[in-house]
């Protein structure tokens, strides 16, 4: 009369499901390389030289920004937060880079200097929504707040860069054959590799997906919470300050007015990459994906020649329908229980 | 019930009334109004002008957050909303023509609707996080509405759509008298019927309320119609005052001014009761606060920085922890109970 | 008992003169409370008795303003439960606090994973939370989701983690609610492996006959003061209710007999459902209810009953099946149709299901009545004041103030505030999903009175209960249900407790000659 559920079940079966049960969260992110490749083939069939080695490098170098922010912004994620301040921050911080430049501060003070800046946003952020209580929503909204202001406070009209260092960042081209990658590329990469071994190999990684995944166990089970949710979102931060440093070397200028509305590309990025905005699963390569599925969009559209507006809406419907299925799927696993 | 809702405007009027009084004070021509050509003029009647939008999408916002969601659309359905008017109204061979414009606010207000249904329609059907359902159309919205407006900016020289947003009436603006009324019968309608405690039912425990028999969905759903609409008569208004549909700049960032707007006026953002009388206070404070940076020569780009500390104070007050501390300032040092001996029980 | 009565049992806990006072309310007064090593303790009292209280102060939630606690012999103060975890003490809840996003070896590990170099190493973690795992008897798969578990495994991975972390003192709060018969065989053949092991076990549960089945030690709290320390074995079991209460219980024998009267089934029944079901939920089912009858449903966790009763009211959607009311088909797809046709569901998750928590219990007693009115039509206030005053007397509900919010009532009242918004809405069949659970023995008379009252007035109820006493106590007829099915009928009068427990377990095989 004792039915104990831990006899393992028939070999075929069992590997089954337990090997669907296992991969169950990796779905969304294979959906999105799915789409990826999708995408390169239409594109390609479209337009018989869209899957180059210079577009593709190409996607790289423009999308550098967005990569950076989306790890930061699956880190807070995946805690169940959210960071609606990092395309101001990234702004502030780009165009506080300019002014420190152009008045005459060497690029080795300036660019830490302006990316601690970015990890202070973050730390009041993460102060406020750790230690007082503050949804992430509003606290980050007062985080957009102030960057976005402080971005005009530093100047009220863009500056250029004619800081060497940064322009070598901008201008440099690593070659191997009809590929190639800059500085800032391999910055980017760089920052998705720490953030994917962050994630998946240490313990403060893995405090972020418990505290996404049950916050009140992840306490109760010894974690430290305070200090791992005040540090995403100190990592966010620093993401965001680099991310200014990155276009700000792409554009060759700092700009108060970038950034209106990044945040929610990197939001679009990390979900469709096959982040639950609902928090506890998640993967930074997905999130790169993701960003790649943005970016590839975009080009598609620059190629069509149709107006920039569209990528938007496309990105927005794509977002639609990675919700709803995504919704679609735990409406079934939870009917099923 | 008294000490209840003397609590939760208290403060929010409190502040508003402090921050007239610093204005007054510093500029006592703050609150000098006079009477030209049949219309009042001064400082604060400017407030209540340009306070219009706000009033408006803070109004839907608030009927939102109470049923436990948020709305991130409202300043792309705002955008929208112009670019349809004012393309009918440019499309057409009489601008001045009131038939026109009233065709042209009526489909634009259609269309902020159907909109507004479709948040609705994500977030009571199919059970999408409203963050997320409203989301999209915050993410897709702007870029429809340069699409209506073909990338640029569209302008018209309309008079009837010009008295929308410029317009006086018996001595107040026109604007501040349509925000006005629909506050009005919007808090009537919630209050008199059973529509406001049927709404915090459903913001307090959704699945309780269903249980008990009240068409939740139907609530919720029209929720979001409602925040839809009133942003798209927001968006009317912002578009009638400039003449013209800037798809990037009309409503940008006025989530988070409502959003702010709703919790300075004492809701909470878990959804539950909420205060429509706090909202307009949180509204009128925002616009008050806005003149006042203004008036510190501070440009208005860099009035963000102001909203932010604000947001912090406002969060600050609010917030639990910052309760406690202050009890356990105030209160004297406990005296430790004698212990008791435990009582014997004959067995 | 076992080979630990021949050792002196060493303490390993001790909590002496323990006081904890909350504004206005003296929660704990000068409690003493021992934990012995290889022993089970259970910790018993009504709700209000100070039993959580007792515990979060042992666990670190709440700060002690007097007295002492004592962990291996050294004085502790505990300001956190990370505090408490580090003195050797671990706590598994109710609600499994574990993370069901991760495996289940990741769970076990959670925080203390092995690591090469920095790097966690995940092939240690599996290993290690397998041997962990192994130790308990358990053989569940570290790789594997823990969300695909039931509650019963979680339960046990969470015991297992307490061990990862070397604790010397196991506290169980409410371990069994949701387990079936067997799950709880196994979890108490995991708790008397550790008490062998020399753990210190603190079982808490209301479930009177698994506390006698598995613990050695009894300790009773009665508003907030401690009664008494005891051996199970020298406490008979009406003498602890009668020390948790501190009244004899015979008042609630005289409802059965207002249970044992005729009812008339010649006329049409009030409800008939006829192979009612839902795929994956409940085989279909039939059940049908006369005029002022008593129905209740009788089965272990995990039968089907709760699953019944919504698809009955709409609640959930069946498959299959259809219903009669008053003799008419009767479509029933949400709880809008089952309200209409007048009959009402007062669901066992009363906090998440019933009580809306931030309103009064004034407008929690209306809004059944204003949901059906709809938005438009708003109750006059006086009739509203009228209708809650009402009830609030014929309930006595506590405290008896309508504008009290309804979340700061006990648990008690809570059900009372439901109870009342149900028959506010004058219904002919009431449904009412584990009324008395979890609530203190005063408050559950008053219902079980209630419902009996209620019925003998023309009422029809369909009740269920886990407690089969209750069961057999109120309903003239009992459908029995197992394994979400519905396996039988019996006419309560003719049965006693232990006929039914036979019934339930041996009906649907051959049954003894």
């Amino acid at each position: 009369m004792t039915a104990v559920d831990t006899v393992p079940r028939p070999a075929k079966v069992g590997s089954f499901r337990s090997f669907m049960s296992r991969r169950a969260s990796l779905m969304p992110t294979f959906a999105a390389v799915a789409i990826l490749i999708l995408i390169f083939i239409g594109a390609q069939m479209e337009f018989g030289n869209f899957i180059t080695p210079r577009n593709i490098s190409s996607l790289l170098l423009d999308n550098a920004y967005l990569l950076i922010l989306a790890v930061g912004m699956t880190f807070v994620i995946i805690t169940s937060g959210i960071d609606l301040s990092v395309g101001s921050v990234m702004a502030f911080t780009g165009i506080w880079l300019a002014k420190l430049l152009a008045g005459g501060t060497s690029a080795i003070i300036a660019i830490p200097a302006i990316v601690l800046g970015g990890a202070v946003i973050g730390l009041l952020i993460g102060v406020l929504i750790q230690y007082f209580d503050v949804q992430p929503f509003i606290a980050s909204l007062a985080g957009l707040f102030l960057a976005r202001g402080l971005a005009f406070v530093v100047s009220l009209q863009s500056i250029r860069v004619e800081n060497k260092a940064v322009l070598w960042l901008q201008s440099t081209r690593w070659h191997l054959g009809s590929w190639y990658i800059t500085p800032t590329g391999i910055l980017a990469l760089l920052v998705v590799a720490v953030g994917a071994f962050v994630m998946q190999y240490t313990r403060f990684g893995r405090t972020i997906y418990a505290i996404g995944g049950n916050e009140q166990s992840a306490r109760l089970m010894g974690l430290n919470i305070a200090r791992t949710k005040v540090l995403v979102y100190v990592i966010s931060g620093t993401c965001a300050g680099l991310a200014g440093l990155v276009l700000t070397a792409y554009s060759g200028a700092g700009y108060p007015r970038n950034g209106i509305g990044t945040e929610l590309d990197a939001i679009a990025a990390v979900v469709i990459g096959g982040t639950l905005l609902t928090g506890g699963t998640g993967y930074v390569l997905g999130s790169m994906v993701g960003v790649f599925v943005f970016g590839t969009i975009n080009t598609v559209i620059s190629f069509m020649g149709a107006e920039q507006s569209w990528t938007r809406i496309i990105v927005g419907v794509l977002l639609l329908v990675f919700i709803v299925v995504q919704r679609a799927i735990v409406a079934r696993a939870e009917r099923r229980r | 019930m008294k000490t209840l809702v003397r609590h939760r405007l208290f403060w929010p009027t409190a502040a508003l009334v402090g921050l007239i009084a610093i204005n007054a004070i510093a500029r006592p021509a703050f609150i000098k109004i006079t009477i030209r050509d049949g219309e009042l003029y001064g400082a604060l009647i400017d407030i209540l002008r340009n306070s219009a939008p706000l009033m408006l999408v803070a109004l839907g916002m608030t009927l939102v957050i109470a049923t436990r969601g948020i709305d991130l659309s409202v300043g792309a359905i705002m955008a929208v909303s112009g670019a349809v008017a004012l393309q009918i109204i440019a499309g057409s061979d009489e601008p001045n023509n009131i038939g026109v414009v009233a065709v042209a606010v009526g489909v634009a207000m259609l269309v902020s609707l159907v909109l507004g249904a479709w948040n609705g329609l994500l977030v009571s059907v199919m059970g999408i996080q409203p963050i997320i359902a409203t989301l999209v159309l915050m993410f897709a919205g702007r870029g429809v509405a340069l699409l209506i407006t073909g990338g640029k900016i569209t302008t018209v020289n309309s008079s009837p759509y010009k008295v929308i947003a410029t317009g006086f009436f018996l001595l107040l603006p026109v604007a501040f008298l349509i925000a006005m009324a629909i506050v009005a019968i919007v808090a009537f309608v919630e209050r008199r019927s059973a529509l406001g405690v049927l709404t915090e039912a459903v913001g307090i425990n959704p699945e309780a309320s269903r249980l008990a028999g009240v068409r939740s969905r139907g609530i919720i759903w029209g929720a979001y119609i409602v925040s839809g609409l009133l942003s798209g008569i927001a968006g009317i208004i912002y578009t009638s005052n400039i003449s013209a549909a800037d798809a990037n700049a009309a409503g940008l960032f006025i989530e988070l001014y409502a959003i702010l707007a709703v919790v300075l006026g004492g809701n909470s953002l878990m959804g539950g009761k909420f205060s429509i009388a706090g909202t307009v206070v949180g509204v009128l404070f925002i616009q008050t606060l806005d003149s006042t940076i203004l008036f510190l020569g501070v440009s208005p780009a860099q009035s963000p920085v102001f909203f932010a500390l604000v947001v912090v104070v406002v969060v600050l007050i609010q917030s639990p922890r910052l309760h406690r501390l202050a009890r356990r300032v105030s209160q004297s040092r406990r005296a430790p109970q004698a212990a008791s001996t435990p009582e014997e029980v004959a067995a | 008992m076992t080979d630990n009565a021949d050792n002196a049992a060493q303490a390993i806990v001790e909590m002496r003169g323990i006081t904890i006072q909350f504004p206005g309310v003296l929660a704990l007064d000068g409690v003493d409370f021992t934990l012995r090593a290889g022993e089970v303790h259970s910790l018993m009292g009504e709700n209000g008795a100070g039993k959580s209280t007792l515990i979060k102060a042992l666990t670190g939630v709440y700060a002690i303003n007097a007295g002492t606690i004592a962990v291996n012999g050294a004085t502790r103060e505990f300001h956190s439960t990370a505090d408490a975890q580090a003195a050797g003490i671990s706590t598994v809840y109710q609600e499994v606090n574990l993370c069901t996003n991760l495996t289940v070896g990741e769970n076990v590990m959670l925080g203390h994973e092995p690591r090469t170099a920095g790097r966690i190493n995940w092939g240690a973690v599996h290993r290690e939370a397998a041997r962990h795992l192994s130790e308990l008897g358990l053989s569940v798969d570290p790789h594997s989701m823990l969300a695909s578990h039931s509650i019963a495994i979680q339960q046990l991975v969470a015991i297992s983690r307490a061990m990862v972390l070397d604790a010397r003192v196991l506290i169980l709060d409410e371990p069994t609610s949701s387990l079936d018969r067997g799950e709880v065989e196994q979890l108490f053949g995991v708790i008397r492996a550790l008490r062998d092991k020399g753990v210190a076990i603190l079982f808490v549960s209301h479930f009177l006959d698994q506390v006698y089945e598995i613990a050695d030690r009894i300790t009773v709290l009665r508003n907030g003061r401690l009664v008494g320390e005891y051996l199970a074995a020298d406490l008979p079991r009406d003498q602890l209710v009668t020390k948790m209460i501190g009244r004899a219980l015979d008042d609630l024998a005289s409802l059965s007999q207002t249970a044992d009267r005729a009812v008339d089934r010649s006329g049409i029944p009030v409800l008939t459902a006829s192979g009612l079901g839902r795929k994956g939920t409940l085989e279909p089912a039939d059940i049908d209810i006369y005029p002022g009858e008593v129905v209740g449903l009788a089965g272990l966790l995990g039968s089907g009953r709760t699953e019944l009763v919504r698809l009955l009211y709409g609640a959930d959607r069946p498959d299959t099946g259809h219903v009669e009311i008053q003799g008419s088909a009767a479509k029933i797809a949400s709880p809008r149709h089952a309200i209409d046709r007048r009959v009402a569901f007062s669901s066992e998750d009363r906090r998440g299901e019933g009580i809306v928590g931030d309103l009064t219990v004034a407008e929690n007693i209306v809004l059944g009545i204003q949901a059906r009115k709809g938005w438009l039509h708003k109750l006059r206030r006086a009739e509203q004041d009228a209708i809650v005053a009402d009830y609030m007397s014929a309930l006595d509900v506590r405290p008896a103030n309508p504008a009290a919010l309804a979340r700061n009532l006990s648990g008690g009242n809570q059900q009372k505030v439901l109870l009342a918004r149900w028959l506010a809405t004058a219904p002919e069949l009431l449904i009412l999903d584990e009324p008395t659970r979890g609530i203190d023995v005063g408050a559950k008379a008053d219902i079980q009175r209630k419902v009996a009252e209620l019925s003998q007035q023309g009422l029809s109820v369909i009740f269920i209960s886990s407690e089969l006493e209750e069961v057999l106590r109120l309903a003239q007829r009992i459908v029995v249900m197992r394994d979400r099915k519905r396996i039988g009928e019996v006419d309560a009068g003719a049965m006693d407790l232990d006929a039914l427990v036979e019934y339930i377990a041996n009906e649907g095989k051959e049954s003894a000659a």
